[in-house]
């Protein structure tokens, strides 16, 4: 047998066909595959280019510091301390959110509750966005979490700063808090910020009315990231802007008495200084914590907070509207002298009732005061004589005095959810009800019952008004950021002298004269003593046949049932510079509400905040420079009234 | 017509005589290829020699010497051992259904005391010789007859449907590839290669249907689509064109590929080393490699048509287009031509099992090379 033959001769020639045909197809393939690299890397490159540097380089946001916000001595009332934090980014938690918590459920402690509201959160955001786990975390938990983390995909410890409130529930009507951005808030402006993981707004009192600048402006980080998000370097950086600090005419120490005076009531209580409208203090109890809200609040403290019928929620300084009762006779008294019919010689005779149009209304102190001129009346608080006054007054002339002493309306301070009360007119009657102005309703209002409502801060601004002869409005904010908030100097209040030192006379023996409503809860230390008017607002009208059986003590009333108490005073008498009010919800029982404002205006005069020096950043001669000298407003010595 | 000894043939070429005849610019070539290849693996560990250039230096100098070894055996000593080759590389494979165990998600290998050895890179070249050695004995009329042609379709399918149980799509369509190719160059009928392509084409919705694992259908889905899951099964794609495409012109720099380095792209080590050189080195420098591998490619072609036996070129041509399709896959794969099947770039991906066996099917074609004159009777057994 050959070793060769015809076939494999065959065969090799096929081969070679073959291979130099595959040989070509394999040069076809190159040329494709060198096609496509330059469809890839010319042709696209730029694109390419792009996409690979929006890989690398990721714009982080910084958050900036929020803004302090401080009292008038710089003491901090809300400042930022370090949140030590866990966030995860779900889509980078290889397996699943779920199995991501339950990890980190075994390195710290995580509350089923918690748990539930990442994972709303992670459904709520994009895949990419980290979603705070948990905050405020122990320096001990963070580092066991940093330990862990190599097993612990998606998890991202961060250190970020967290709103702190060092005194709590003391000022908390004040600050108001800071929570999770809401989506209406997403809507309704889109702040850079906002897309920062467990980034918090201003919910409530100064931190929602002053948010903006409180915020800051959000810094930039250009960083190279790697696939996981990992930060490899900076590129650059955007510092942003630190927030504003806030400074308040706050004076903490007075603050944290008359929070702690007015404790669990459910009470509102402002002391402002006459002359320049600065809020010393301004409390409304019951109050919450405001670093609740950081910590997350837990559904137990939520029921708490919108269930209590207190109404730890409400600013009730602000938001509050009542009947003035008796402390509306300041307005009517100054109506009466300034119309001409309290005169010296004006005298009305209480004999515990007065009829008027078939009805009969009664004063509070049933077997009558006698004759009484206006001062008296005031001492007295005599409704009687009210109710004649109010009669021959007329509810125009009412109407305008509540207004000069700017009841009725805002008074514009800058606190959110402040409500205007109401001071009712003619006009006012006729379009609400469709019926004419009665005088019975005169009557009503004459003292301070029937439609008319007004706020607590409302009471203070009169009593103010009232103690320095000038048109003085509340104000809380001194300067945000340096900038002076602006002010004009008040004007001076269109009341006449005379009626005002009249009235003022009035106001003193209130608490100063035997028989006074306040006498027994007086200042007596010389120089100190102070003058106010009591006040008790009804929420029940009796019906005559409980007056017959004499139910009308309010011991025997429900909570909710009870009067409110009132007061508003100022002190000192010569030369006034604090005045407060006081109001608790359903509190007539006793006088506390006395005591309280007594011992806060005793401790505020003591202390005298509004004339030590301050920590304002900026000073505005005008409104802040306390009047070394005797104003305009000449109070009535006292020799002279006292006879 | 007379029989025409060469005196080649006969002859037994002398260690020296070999080593004189190894096509040594072919050898530098491939160093060439396997420096880049350490170079890339440097860069994208970010400039460090752990955890794979070192390594894999080891593997490529270890392959070196296989390939050395492989090509001073004669090539009819290669001839006698194919089909115990053949045997082995069966067992073996048999073995990683039962022995071996799971390594990314199939069983693909079984520990050879300190290696992990993959079965079916062996089979590869196993196959070849295998087959060659088959079709050396059969003229072209044997060839296309049924029987001879029922053998050599069972030694591509046996392995292949192994390797594809393991499973590893990638491997599988090489060997059916490679097999195939083989029983073309033997001299194939027409008549039997032009239905079956047609057959082929009909059946692919069947396959879909039945045959396809999960995974392998996302690949797929995820080709025809990349956009439609851009951050999860389409991130390789994705990321692999646009190291790719981001290399530009002139390529970024070595060791300034930022798709690598921050470890956007997957499996950069491996399968996608051949998208780092480049995002590093741009056009120029990828089809700069192209055209490496394409000379080591018209090198191999080149032995194989001038080899004297035809077990000799059937078994360079073997290596050759196993060499060729891994590129082409690899390359098609991770420019987002065709889905991601998972095979390495030969000489610049990271493994030592795969390194190995390139090597040693270089060793095997340098053999062919070398003992290029040597005739062999189409009915010889090949052994000396």
């Amino acid at each position: 047998m050959p070793l060769f033959d015809k076939k494999d001769k065959s065969r090799y020639a096929t081969f070679t066909r073959r291979s130099v045909g595959m040989g070509g197809g394999m040069a076809a393939v190159f040329a494709v595959l060198a096609g496509r690299l330059y469809q890839l890397q010319i042709r696209d490159g730029d694109q390419y280019l792009e996409d690979a540097e929006a890989n690398r380089v990721s714009q982080r946001l910084l958050a900036p510091p929020r803004g302090r916000i401080v009292d008038r001595f710089g003491v901090e009332l809300a400042n930022n301390r370090r949140n030590y934090r866990v966030l995860l980014v779900s889509e980078q938690a290889s397996e699943g959110a779920e199995h991501a918590l339950e990890q980190i459920g075994k390195v710290i402690h995580l509350t089923d509750q918690q748990k539930k509201k990442v994972l709303r959160d992670i459904a709520a955001n994009k895949k990419f966005v980290p979603v705070p786990v948990a905050e405020n975390l122990t320096w001990e938990d963070f580092s066991r979490i940093n330990l862990h983390l190599p097993y612990l995909p998606g998890v991202q410890p961060d250190v970020g700063e967290s709103r702190d409130y060092p005194f709590g529930k003391e000022a908390v009507h004040i600050l108001g808090y800071v929570a999770s951005v809401s989506p209406k808030e997403k809507a309704a402006e889109s702040d850079a910020l906002f897309s920062l993981p467990g980034y918090h707004t201003g919910k409530r009192g100064i931190e929602k009315e002053f948010d903006k600048p409180v915020r800051g402006r959000a810094g930039t980080s250009r960083v190279e990231v790697n696939a996981y998000g990992r930060i490899i370097r900076e590129l650059g950086k955007d510092a942003g802007e630190p927030g504003d600090d806030v400074y308040l005419t706050i004076d903490r120490q007075v603050q944290q008495m008359v929070a702690s005076k007015l404790g669990e009531e459910s009470a509102a209580c402002v002391v402002m200084d006459v002359h320049n409208g600065d809020v010393i203090a301004l409390a409304s109890t019951p109050g919450f914590d405001p670093n609740w809200f950081n910590n997350g609040l837990s559904g137990a403290q939520w029921r708490e907070l919108t269930t209590n019928d207190h109404k730890p929620l409400l600013n009730k300084v602000v938001g509050g509207t009542y009947p003035p009762g008796s402390t509306f006779k300041i307005a009517l008294a100054l109506a009466a002298v300034e119309a001409g019919i309290a005169t010296t010689d004006y005298h009305v005779t209480c004999s515990g009732v007065y009829n008027f149009g078939g009805h009969a209304f009664h004063c509070w102190q049933r077997k009558g005061h006698g004759t009484m001129d206006l001062q008296q009346a005031i001492q007295h608080s005599c409704d009687v004589f009210f109710y004649e006054t109010s009669r021959r007054l007329g509810i125009d002339r009412i109407e305008a005095a509540a207004r000069k002493l700017g009841l009725g309306a805002p008074t514009g301070i800058e606190l959110p959810g402040e409500r205007g009360g109401l001071i009712p007119s003619r006009e006012w009657k006729q379009k609400t009800y469709k019926w004419a102005w009665q005088q019975g309703d005169t009557l009503s209002v004459g003292i301070g019952q029937g439609y008319v409502t007004v706020t607590p801060l409302q009471l203070v601004q009169m009593t103010a008004r009232v103690a320095s002869g000038k048109a003085v409005s509340p104000r809380i904010v001194h300067s945000v950021g340096g900038r002076l908030m602006p002010r004009e100097a008040p004007a001076k209040l269109d009341f006449g002298d005379e009626a005002l030192a009249t009235v003022r006379e009035g106001l003193r023996k209130v608490t100063n004269e035997p028989g006074g409503t306040g006498f027994p809860w007086r200042i007596t230390e010389p120089g100190f003593e102070m003058a106010g008017k009591t006040g008790t607002a009804q929420v029940r009208v009796f019906t005559r046949e409980e007056r017959a059986r004499g139910l009308t003590k309010n011991e025997n009333l429900e909570w909710k049932m009870r009067d409110h108490a009132l007061f508003v005073g100022y002190a000192p008498v010569i030369n006034p510079r604090y005045a407060i009010v006081n109001i608790i919800e359903h509190g007539a029982i006793g006088h506390p509400h006395v005591v309280m404002a007594r011992d806060i205006l005793h401790f505020c005069q003591q202390r005298d905040p509004a004339r030590m020096p301050n920590a304002y950043p900026v000073t505005s001669a005008a409104a802040d420079a306390p009047p070394k000298k005797q104003s305009q407003a000449v109070p009535v010595p006292p020799s002279k009234a006292g006879g | 017509m007379a029989p025409r000894p060469y005196a080649a043939a006969k002859r037994t070429l002398s260690f020296a005589d070999k080593l004189f005849e190894v096509n040594w610019g072919l050898v530098l070539l491939i160093a060439l290829i396997g420096m880049a290849g350490i170079a890339m693996l440097y860069s994208v560990a970010g400039g460090q020699f752990q955890p794979w250039a070192l390594r894999q230096l080891g593997h490529f100098t270890l392959g070196l010497i296989v390939l050395l070894m492989a090509a001073m055996i004669d090539i009819r000593v290669w001839m006698s051992l194919a089909y115990p080759a053949y045997g082995v590389a069966l067992l073996l494979l048999v073995a990683v259904e039962t022995i071996g165990h799971i390594g990314m998600g199939a069983q693909r290998w079984i520990s050879v005391g300190p290696m992990e050895l993959q079965p079916s890179e062996l089979m590869k070249i196993a196959l070849v010789l295998a087959l060659a050695r088959f079709l050396h004995g059969k003229s072209m009329e044997d060839v296309s007859k049924p029987l001879p042609l029922a053998i050599g379709l069972a030694m591509i399918g046996i392995p292949a449907i192994f390797v594809f149980l393991q499973p590893n799509l990638g491997t599988t369509l090489i060997i059916i590839m490679d097999g195939c190719a083989l029983l073309f160059l033997a001299g194939l009928s027409w008549w039997w290669i032009g239905p079956t392509l047609g057959a082929i084409a009909a059946s692919i919705p069947l396959a879909w249907q039945f045959v396809l694992h999960d995974y392998q259908k996302a690949r797929v889905e995820t080709f025809l689509n990349p956009a439609a899951d851009a951050l999860g099964k389409g991130w390789n794609i994705t990321q692999a064109k646009i190291a790719i495409g981001s290399g530009g012109v002139a390529g970024k720099g070595f060791l300034e590929g930022t798709q690598s380095r921050l470890n956007f792209l997957p499996e950069k080590q491996t399968d996608f080393i051949w998208t780092s050189f480049c995002e590093e080195f741009g056009f120029v420098g990828a089809l700069a490699l192209l055209i490496l591998f394409a000379v080591v490619i018209f090198y191999g072609v080149q032995t194989a048509m001038s080899a004297r036996s035809q077990f000799s070129r059937l078994v360079a041509m073997g290596v050759v287009l196993n060499f060729f399709f891994y590129i082409m896959i690899n390359g098609m794969m991770v420019m987002g031509m065709i889905p991601v099947v998972g095979i390495p770039m030969p000489l610049l991906s990271y493994g030592g099992s795969a390194m190995l066996t390139v090597m040693l099917g270089f060793g095997i074609l340098m053999s062919v090379h070398i003992h290029r004159q040597v005739e062999i009777p189409r009915h010889s057994g090949g052994i000396i």
